[in-house]
């Protein structure tokens, strides 16, 4: 595994436990489809949530919201309608998409932030 | 949190004050400016995003929204910078709020944080100024130029970290070498003395009723008159500017990207568009931001037309009503600006398109035809504007060698006899809205209490009979008559100032 992707992963897991911690039922995580893939969907209260989380190990290149562009958030979008369709059963009420970033600084504590309904 | 401060919108020389409102949302990184920017004032975006970051204040990464109102208002160029960088600070509770919120801040942001100076600083804190604003943050290459503005407190900062110092935020001060205009400043228009001009008696004493009086001013003649020469040393004769004038005078300087140094302009501008300007050039117009043209920075002082029948008719045609009212107003889909426009007219032309008709001393090629149209393409309206229409002529070698003895006027002589005649017509009309005797309307000088008696008018009155002379054509006699008389320091035209007012009015007809 590469060294992005180890960071990538250990990011993710990092963000579940917090949103874990923040009262979200973790549904489930790297769901693919052809189209690509989400990285953590979970329940929020009523909500439906897809969330998209960015790691980085320092801010040289930028915040990691930063690294968020539209057309990823237009990507997600489209993925959250392919993973509404694969469900059997009801279909979810309230979607939203959230990002979390996660700053992992080498021999640091992750340091994890939290944005509501980014897209728009 | 909302950070809150002004800055200026500069439409023509009046300016409106624009707040500046940055809010920082919790959201996806993003900056957006709203209000009506132009392509220069949306790339602060970037200015202000890298100066604060290079100054060591960095912008959250956050949604920035900066709203710049009123909304409707075009906002152009890239001088609200500065107030874009505090308001967002402000908000990003870097620096205090309420100390923005007292100030206007007004310069555009370097790469490295820097200040640069702008044009246009000198009527937007002017404006300001007017509207009760008094304390203005610019930088320090403009500082000299904010400060040419009386009763105000100008606050020069190099660089975005001393600004933001000054605000109260906890950086410790970083000197930097400020960034100041590399282009000379503007310089006063050069005083040319009346002297060198040899012979053409009647044409320099012209120039001094013109002077005296505020009178518009009409040259026909060969080439190598001294038609150009003449024109040259009108804004000599003319008094200094006074306060609000120089002010006014300065300002358009500054708007028109002319460096305006640690002093105001004080002495009447001179302005010579050439012959292929556009109407845009001579009255001002731009599609976004609306800049003053020739006629507006020869405001107070002179607006000489050489070679006016070379010009489009149509753009000399745009002078009539900047003329009538001493404004120049541009009226855009979404704006109106407006410039003062009370310059004085000095029109030259050739008698034909070959130069030589009515010399002495050379034979004209014309088609009678040619001729007429050639003086023709200066619309009667315009000339019709125009109180002393002169003709004038080549000097000979005779009159060379008699002129070389014979006593001359100079310029000092020649201002100091025009600044006594104007305080004479300024005394009478104490009590009227105008000063000077070109702005008295004619029905005044018929029937107020200053009419003349039928004896003194009995030539003009002749003229008219005979259809030699218009309705208007009479009242602008009047008006000079008024001015001869000024200028030989007597309390009412007598009928010698009445006909040598004709001869000033009519010598092109005979």
């Amino acid at each position: 595994m590469k060294a992005k992707d180890a960071l990538g992963r250990q990011g993710e897991d990092v963000a579940a436990s917090y949103l874990a911690d923040q009262g979200f039922t973790v549904l489930e995580r790297n769901w693919r489809c052809e189209q690509g893939e989400i990285d953590l969907v979970g329940v929020d209260g009523r909500d439906t949530v897809f969330v998209e989380v960015k790691t980085r190990s320092s801010t040289a290149f930028g915040h990691p919201f930063e690294a968020i562009t539209d057309a990823k958030l237009a990507r997600l979008r489209r993925l959250a309608i392919a993973w509404c369709d694969a469900q059997r059963g009801p279909r979810p009420g309230v979607i939203r998409i959230d990002a979390v970033s996660v700053l992992i600084r080498e021999g640091g504590v992750p340091f994890v932030e939290h944005l509501r309904g980014v897209f728009r | 949190m909302i950070g809150t401060t002004t800055a200026v919108a500069l439409l023509g020389l009046t300016g409106q004050m624009v707040e500046v409102e940055a809010d920082i949302t919790p959201g996806l990184p993003s900056f957006t400016i709203i209000g009506l920017p132009d392509t220069a004032l949306s790339n602060a975006r970037e200015r202000v995003r890298h100066a604060t970051s290079n100054a060591g204040c960095p912008l959250p990464a956050r949604r920035i929204t900066v709203n710049l109102s009123p909304a409707a208002l075009p906002k152009f160029g890239p001088v609200f910078d500065l107030a874009i960088a505090m308001a967002l600070l402000a908000a990003a509770r870097s620096i205090s709020a309420e100390s923005i919120g007292r100030v206007v801040h007004l310069g555009e942001l370097g790469l490295d944080g820097r200040l640069r100076p702008t044009s246009g600083i000198l009527p937007a804190v002017a404006a300001a100024a007017r509207l009760g604003f008094t304390r203005f943050m610019v930088p320090t290459g403009n500082a000299d130029e904010a400060a040419l503005v009386p009763g105000i407190t100008v606050i020069p900062v190099a660089s975005v970290r001393d600004a933001a110092i000054f605000h109260g935020s906890s950086l410790q001060p970083q000197p930097v070498e400020p960034i100041l205009l590399a282009r000379e400043s503007a310089t006063e228009t050069p005083v040319l003395e009346l002297a060198d001009v040899v012979g053409n008696r009647d044409a320099t004493q012209a120039l001094v009723v013109a002077a005296a009086g505020g009178h518009h001013l009409f040259m026909l003649g060969p080439p190598g008159a001294g038609k150009t020469m003449l024109a040259a040393r009108l804004p000599g004769l003319l008094p200094d500017l006074g306060a609000l004038e120089s002010l006014e005078v300065s300002s358009l300087r500054s708007l028109s990207g002319e460096v305006v140094g640690s002093q105001l302009i004080t002495r009447p501008p001179l302005e010579s568009p050439h012959h292929t300007a556009t109407a845009a050039a001579l009255v001002g117009g731009g599609s976004r931001q609306i800049r003053p043209g020739a006629a507006a920075r020869a405001s107070h002082g002179v607006l000489f037309i050489d070679e006016a029948p070379e010009f489009n008719s149509s753009v000399l045609d745009a002078l009539r009503q900047p003329i009538e009212t001493g404004v120049i107003s541009i009226h855009r889909a979404n704006a109106v600006a407006s410039f003062p426009a009370t310059f004085q007219l000095v029109l030259a032309a050739n008698p034909c398109p070959c130069g030589q008709y009515g010399a002495r001393d050379s034979e004209c090629t014309c088609t009678p035809h040619a001729r007429r149209r050639y003086l023709g393409r200066i619309s009667g309206p315009l000339m019709d504007r125009i109180d002393i229409q002169l003709r004038v002529q080549r000097i000979t070698a005779a009159e060379l060698r008699m002129a070389d003895g014979a006593e001359r006027l100079d310029t000092a002589t020649a201002r100091a006899t025009v600044i006594e005649a104007r305080a004479r017509s300024a005394s009478r009309l104490a009590k009227t809205p105008w000063r000077v005797n070109s702005q008295v309307p004619g029905s005044w000088l018929r029937t107020g209490p200053r009419r003349l008696h039928r004896a003194t008018t009995a030539s003009l009155d002749r003229a008219l009979e005979r259809g030699g002379l218009t309705m208007r054509g009479y009242d602008r006699v009047l008006r000079l008559a008024w001015t001869v008389a000024d200028l030989d320091a007597v309390e009412s035209p007598t009928a010698e100032h009445v006909g040598r007012a004709l001869y000033l009015r009519k010598s092109l007809q005979s």
